[in-house]
């Protein structure tokens, strides 16, 4: 199976202030954690918050993940805040 | 075992079926979470709890895991609802069997503290009309570090 593309899933506040649940994004070579942040930052408005003041946890395929953790195609990559549970 | 569910959950019953976890317990502990107002907003009501569904059981397994690694653990049982909550509400259960009180304590308190910080749920408070996202509390950070 060829999936050359990356799920990005937003949670809670994020998925609110960026009205969006789920998105698809064809996947790049040798890419980050990091980089991903940085192109969905570019795209302005309230995206830019991905970079901004607020923390933004990362998973990829539902373990936690770092800035410098690689991404590959087919990869789950899930943003959001600090969690509030229990 | 794991459940993440919308409806409550029965303590005495969780409390039963640990109990009956083998003749080599010898201490079960037990805790229930409530919802609780934050006080971030006047007039709650109560509150939605969101999750991450998948990886939300990932992370708790492995918190027990890590808990069975570090203690005597004959059983644990974790409980999370999820969706709408009022003041009050039972919100989470945490029970393990162990042959001792020692670990049983220990092990019950590190998974409950290590869930606050790391599993994925939100709670988003409301209050009539208006609702906003409780934010992560620092002295929760700080409990769950204490185990590292």
């Amino acid at each position: 199976m060829t999936d050359a593309t990356l799920t990005i899933r937003f949670f809670a506040r994020l998925r609110e202030e960026l009205d969006t649940e789920s998105l698809q994004l064809p996947a790049t070579p040798e890419q980050t954690v990091a980089d991903l942040l940085s192109e969905l930052a570019a795209r302005g408005d309230r995206w830019a918050q991905l970079q901004g003041d607020q923390p933004v946890m990362v998973a990829v395929n539902q373990a936690m993940a770092k800035p410098s953790t690689p991404v590959n195609a087919g990869d789950e990559v899930a943003f959001f805040p600090p969690v509030t549970g229990g | 075992m794991i459940s993440i569910q919308e409806h409550d959950f029965d303590v005495g019953a969780e409390y039963q079926a640990l109990r009956a976890s083998g003749s080599g317990t010898g201490a079960v502990v037990t805790f229930a979470g409530l919802v609780r107002d934050s006080g971030d907003l006047s007039g709650v009501t109560g509150l939605f709890l969101e999750h991450y569904p998948g990886m939300t059981e990932q992370v708790i397994q492995g918190l027990i895991d890590e808990a069975s690694q570090r203690w005597d653990v004959r059983q644990a049982r974790v409980i999370h609802r999820i969706g709408p909550l009022a003041l009050s509400d039972q919100i989470v259960f945490v029970g393990v069997c162990s042959a001792h009180r020692g670990d049983a304590f220990e092990a019950c308190a590190f998974i409950m503290d290590a869930l606050k910080t790391s599993a994925p749920f939100w709670k988003k408070e409301i209050s009539g009309d208006d609702a906003h996202w409780v934010e992560q509390k620092a002295s929760d950070v700080e409990r769950s570090q204490t185990w590292e």
